[in-house]
């Protein structure tokens, strides 16, 4: 199993020791010394310029109006994701079956949706009442806009919701489908010839393989939905933790530090969703490389002793 | 062209029959008025040159590709053309892929427990000492809690052939099992075959193994252009083939 080692690499044999010197980088050096440099002037000069009202920025921090914001904005971020989700895997599907009338009708909301931009998307979303003033009749599911006030904040945080999903499920349709059309064929037939429903062949055997390629730019896709909803303003919802900000920086006239708290929230949910995502992907890389993991590892040296264990290639 | 030539089954009902199938891949015609039986417990190997038409053959069995016309009936029943009863169907017929075609995000033991437990809604626990057993009799139930990434090519295709078996089929259907393997592990896959047509499951294998068409089948089908040619015993078809085309067949295979 192991290599017997050459006799020029024995140890003993003082002459023969070869001193290895490692490459020597001196760019790496210099460029990382004057990297340094920069990042410590930044900081000192940051924490010593008085124009970033520092004692504002920790007074703010954790206000009631920039964590109520925090929260909406948690809230529209997830509403329009599961949205975005839930129709773009509808539109994905659309758009791989056979029947023609779904294929154009899913074709054209990627048109629309992808072709303008999600701003000026919003406006429109927020022109909704205007456009069309008489909801309640003959609209199959009017009876959710029934009692609904057009002009309330609810109104606006549905829209925001309602604009930002519509807009995702657009880019998450093109992903669900580069997800589905990367499984082999050769799957869903074994699924299939098993005696498997094609529902059952996709929530099994199908999508758990396609989410090992629509994981990674979902993930991204969140984290660009949550710095998105920035953009609500245009419905206009001002709950939002951007809005919030402005609002307050708007009365007391300190826009520098109030930026500086905003970026920090939105920082740190990024943060968390990377690691989460991290843990997803490594969840779903599953079967798609040979390398065995600790228990597996366990397992086989378990094993060793069977006579029929060659040829695993492990 | 359609007398079974040995071995015929103990009961009427071939456990499969084909009558008048026709099947066309756009301008190609891939199956030219088949007429075939295979009687139950009859081990099968269709042979022939590659675009012949025998893996579509193997296909339209189960549905994975449907005919144009014609009939096919399994175990006497007539192929539903789709929904519930062609996935029973499907179900109670096994079928063995060139390309294994394993789950590849599930492990071994999931992937031979899965059918059981979602189609034939056995419990888990069941369904594992089934695929357990199952793998023992294949030889690679060590091997259990790997991916099938990490398994060779014989042990991939054994494990798609327990998987098959776990569904405790009336025929199975094998598609060029050994035509992706590396040569040192074609035999370890047809053992596991010979060793299924010994305990009497009723077989149909596409393959381009003689060996195995001499040992183990109790007959022989030559096709040729979307027809079936010749349907004889391996001794015969081998050792005098009646028409030009499997004269010709042979040449190209044995003279090596």
């Amino acid at each position: 199993m192991t290599p017997e080692p050459s006799g020029a690499a024995q140890p003993g044999s003082a002459a023969d020791v070869i001193k290895a010197i490692p490459l020597r980088r001196p760019g790496r050096w210099i460029a990382a010394f004057v990297i340094l440099v920069l990042v410590v002037l930044f900081i000192y000069g940051a924490a010593t310029n008085a124009n970033f009202q520092w004692s504002t920025y920790r007074s703010y921090l954790f206000d009631r109006r920039i964590t109520k914001g925090v929260w909406a904005t948690l809230q529209l971020t997830f509403l329009a994701m599961a949205l975005g989700v839930v129709l773009g895997v509808a539109l994905a599907v659309m758009r791989l079956s056979a029947n023609p009338v779904l294929k154009s009708v899913a074709w054209a909301y990627l048109w629309v949706f992808r072709g303008t931009p999600v701003y000026v998307q919003l406006v429109f979303w927020g022109l909704f009442s205007s456009i069309y003033p008489h909801l309640s009749l003959g609209i199959p599911f009017a009876h959710q806009f029934a009692h609904f006030d057009i002009q309330s904040l609810q109104a606006f945080f549905f829209f925001a919701a309602l604009g930002l999903g519509l807009n995702e499920a657009a880019y998450m349709a093109e992903i669900v489908r580069a997800g589905i059309s990367s499984v082999g064929e050769g799957q869903s037939e074994a699924a299939t010839a098993l005696g498997m429903s094609w529902p059952l062949t996709m929530r099994r055997v199908v999508l758990p393989q396609a989410m090992r390629v629509i994981i990674p730019p979902t993930g991204n896709e969140l984290i660009s939905m949550l710095k998105t909803t920035s953009l609500v303003i245009a419905v206009p919802f001002t709950g939002d933790l951007y809005s919030q900000a402005r609002q307050i920086s708007g009365a007391n006239f300190r826009p520098v530090p109030l930026l500086m708290v905003a970026s920090t929230w939105y920082l740190a949910i990024t943060s968390v969703l990377m690691v989460g995502q991290y843990f997803l992907e490594k969840h779903y890389a599953k079967g798609s490389s040979r390398t065995m993991t600790a228990r597996q590892l366990r397992v086989l040296a378990k094993a060793i002793g069977n006579p029929d264990r060659g040829g695993d290639g492990a | 062209m359609n007398q079974p030539a040995s071995g015929s089954g103990p009961n009427g009902t071939p456990m499969i029959s084909m009558n008048n199938v026709q099947k066309h891949f756009g301008a190609l015609h891939v199956l030219k008025d088949i007429q075939f039986e295979v009687p139950a417990g009859q081990v099968v190997v269709v042979l022939g040159p590659s675009g012949s038409g025998k893996s579509t053959l193997c296909r339209v069995i189960n549905r994975l590709e449907p005919i144009d016309s014609g009939e096919i009936r399994v175990d006497g029943k007539i192929l539903p053309v789709e929904g519930k009863g062609l996935a029973m169907l499907r179900a109670d017929v096994g079928m063995v892929f060139q390309s294994f075609n394993l789950f590849a995000h599930k492990s071994v033991l999931d992937n031979v427990a899965l059918g059981p437990v979602k189609v034939r809604k056995m419990n888990k626990n069941a369904a594992n000492d089934l695929a357990v057993g199952l793998l023992e009799r294949v030889g690679i139930a060590e091997q259990k809690d790997k991916l099938p990434a990490q398994l060779s090519g014989g042990q991939q295709q054994r494990v798609a052939i327990a998987r098959a078996l776990a569904m405790k089929p009336k025929v199975m259907l094998f598609d060029e099992p050994t035509s992706a393997l590396d040569p040192e592990m074609v035999q370890e896959v047809l053992d596991v075959m010979t060793s299924l047509a010994k305990e009497g499951m009723t077989m149909l294998c596409v393959t381009h193994e003689m060996g195995f068409a001499r040992h183990a089948a109790s007959r022989v089908v030559f096709m040729s252009d979307g027809e079936i040619v010749e349907d004889s015993t391996p001794d015969a078809f081998f050792k005098s083939p009646k028409s030009n085309r499997a004269k010709d067949f042979l040449s190209k295979i044995l003279t090596h």
